[in-house]
């Protein structure tokens, strides 16, 4: 597990990250959100060690981080970075290298990589005669040659297009799955929605939210449910219960707790036909635009 | 989580998945090694790099075989046309070709239509002999024909001034050229990973000062491996010309240079990279190094103007940057005493010590910042 304890930088007087604390958990895919300027970057940057941290520090498993620990991390940096000339898979077996992996070793998982990522074809060609979108996923072969314990992606699925995101998020769920914790930020906040088990959110360099969907969820909404019934007007007599959107036969409703919820669905049954009965789940971008405000 | 994790699927078949493991880092000289075997690589392929080594290789061969026969193919005889009566004479004469003619009218015939060089016909003067000219007579063959006084040489082995000032030059221009093509190409290197941010991934696994090692010695290889190309050249071309000069007198210069090249090298390849991690663009890459380029040339002119002055030779040879350029040419010149040259290399090493250290900080400092140029002084300051 990687743990973020009370970071905080600062760069000429402007407080990028203030206090910052979070975990990524082995094993599972952490979403890192926030609007540009957030901090994002800079907290992605500290924990590769590529900057320092004013105060605070990185855990691993619960100890400071060590340089042998991070080169053992994959990372992506927010600007893409390879050599533009040299060949894509020349260049995974000398990043490879760098991390400590032997040349045979690094030959054969880029080999693995270039396959699952559909870039076999582009193995000997230098970088800059690639697409931009098969640029981006040489960048995520080259985060993982070196099989990380640990993921550290700075947007990864900017500029993919919807198939090359699908590749990419099978890739990086392989990883996941063989235990390692990985962070990944993303402006794109659906898609975050539908791939992270866990979520950070940050917000002028704080963290405003954080934990799984269904934590941040209830930490930062009231439980809402959706009634549909023949007239649900009666709905807003019910003690504990407030009514935010009504309609005829439709209503949406808060309640203080599931009890109160469920006295409105025995009222409603009294009453007539209950068509549709269910939480409403507000979608994470309204949570996000309230938290981050 | 260690003991819980599934196995690791691919190849590796690491069951352990934790985020610390027993892998360990690269170790410094392991990534030092690995970034100069890019550097090498990429050089070696590059068809640019071959071809301006090639040519240059061919030039130098060209001018080792040109300084011994070029002086035999204009070194021709002197043709003069002359009278039977003095043609026993004139032919008793090295260097010059006689062509008999009928009488003086004839010689100055030949000489007026040019089918001679000069013409020689009986005279009144102490020689007895008349020069016959165009507009000018022939000065060589005049000084042929006279009587010339005794000549006492206080020494004989004394180094051709002509000469001292090419080989001045020679090693100038090798130092200049070869320090300046690979400084240039340790810089665009540099700013290659910070334009494309590749040194952040870099970064994240390797500590700058091993990617700076690298780079440094696998330029230093390359141009330690061109200057030493050159050196054979010239020395094998001197042997196959059975050239003295090459043998006997530049030999020990040749060595003197490519050793102290080496070192000098060194400490330019740092700076040059110092340089570039300042900036951020290739388009920057000019205004860095121009300072760099300055003390690059410093001793390709001073090398050119004092190649004859001992003192100034001296001097230089004790400022590490001229070193190189000056050593060889005090050894050529046989104006140093044998412990010298090694005083002048330990100086050198020193200084390229130094520089080293404050290069690897500037880079350290300046790898990550974007932007505009850093200015050395921040670079340098805590």
């Amino acid at each position: 597990m990687l743990s973020i304890r009370s970071i905080s930088r600062s760069f000429k007087g402007h407080q990028a990250l203030k206090d910052v604390t979070f975990d990524v958990r082995d094993g599972l895919m952490t979403g890192f959100v926030g609007a540009n300027g957030a901090g994002k970057t800079t907290a992605m940057r500290i924990i590769l060690g590529v900057l320092s941290p004013d105060a605070g520090e990185v855990l691993v498993d619960g100890r400071p981080v060590t340089a042998d620990d991070r080169a053992q991390f994959g990372y992506m940096p927010e600007e893409r970075g390879l050599y533009p000339k040299m060949k894509v898979h020349e260049q995974l077996v000398y990043l490879g290298r760098l991390h400590g992996v032997s040349s045979a070793r690094a030959a054969a998982r880029a080999d693995e990589l270039l396959e699952q990522l559909g870039l076999t074809e582009r193995r000997d060609d230098k970088l800059e005669s690639l697409s931009l979108g098969n640029q981006q996923r040489a960048q995520i072969a080259a985060a993982l040659v070196h099989e990380p314990t640990a993921l550290v992606l700075d947007e990864p699925f900017s500029g993919l297009d919807p198939m090359a995101v699908e590749t990419t998020l099978g890739v990086l769920r392989d990883v996941a799955r063989t235990g390692a914790p990985v962070l990944f930020s993303s402006h794109q906040l659906d898609l975050v929605e539908r791939l992270c088990d866990s979520l950070v959110i940050l917000a002028h360099g704080q963290v405003r939210a954080a934990g799984t969907r269904e934590q941040i969820r209830a930490a930062h909404t009231r439980p809402e449910w959706l009634l549909e019934t023949d007239d649900a007007g009666f709905v807003r007599g019910i003690p504990g219960i407030e009514v935010i959107d009504f309609d005829g036969g439709h209503v949406r409703f808060a309640a203080d707790s599931d009890a109160h919820a469920d006295r409105v669905l025995r009222e409603a049954l009294e009453r007539g036909t209950v068509r549709s009965f269910a939480p409403s789940i507000r979608p994470l971008t309204e949570i996000f635009q309230e938290v981050v405000r | 989580m260690t003991t819980t994790a599934p196995s690791r699927p691919g190849p590796s078949g690491r069951a352990d998945a934790s985020v610390a493991n027993d892998r360990g880092r690269t170790r410094f000289a392991q990534a030092a090694g690995i970034v100069a075997q890019r550097e090498i690589m990429m050089q070696l392929r590059s068809k640019a790099f071959i071809i301006s080594t090639l040519i240059t290789l061919a030039l130098v061969f060209g001018a080792v075989l040109f300084s011994s026969f070029g002086p035999a193919l204009f070194d021709e005889d002197t043709e003069v046309a002359t009278t039977s009566e003095i043609a026993p004479t004139l032919e008793a004469i090295d260097g010059l070709a006689v062509v008999p003619t009928d009488d003086a009218d004839a010689v100055r015939d030949a000489v007026r239509d040019g089918s001679v060089d000069a013409g020689v016909i009986a005279g009144d003067g102490p020689s007895g002999l008349t020069v016959v000219g165009d507009r000018e007579a022939d000065s060589g063959l005049i000084q042929l024909l006279s009587v010339t006084p005794d000549v006492e040489l206080l020494d004989p082995n004394a180094p051709d001034p002509l000469l001292t000032y090419f080989i001045g030059l020679a090693f100038g221009l090798v130092f200049f050229m070869s320090a300046m093509t690979f400084g240039q190409t340790i810089a665009q290197s540099v700013v290659e990973e910070k334009q494309s941010r590749i040194v952040e991934i870099m970064l994240a696994t390797v500590p700058a000062r091993a990617i700076l090692a690298g780079k440094v010695i696998g330029n230093s290889v390359l141009a330690f491996g061109q200057i030493a190309l050159i050196a054979a050249v010239t020395l094998i071309g001197g042997a196959l010309t059975g050239s003295q000069l090459l043998l006997d007198g530049l030999g020990m210069p040749i060595v003197w240079f490519v050793v102290l090249f080496t070192v000098g090298f060194i400490m330019l390849a740092a700076l040059y990279a110092a340089a570039a991690a300042l900036v951020s663009r290739a388009e920057d890459l000019g205004s860095a190094t121009s300072p760099l380029i300055f003390l690059v040339m410093i001793p390709y002119f001073l090398v050119i103007v004092f190649n004859n002055n001992p003192l100034a030779l001296q001097i230089m040879s004790y400022v590490p940057f001229s070193a190189p350029v000056a050593v060889p040419m005090r050894v050529y010149l046989q104006t140093t005493e044998w412990w010298e040259p090694y005083l002048s290399l330990g100086v050198l090493v020193l200084f390229t010590v130094l520089v080293i250290g404050v290069a690897a900080r500037i880079y350290e400092r300046s790898l990550l910042k974007t932007g505009s140029m850093v200015k050395w002084r921040d670079a340098l300051k805590a």
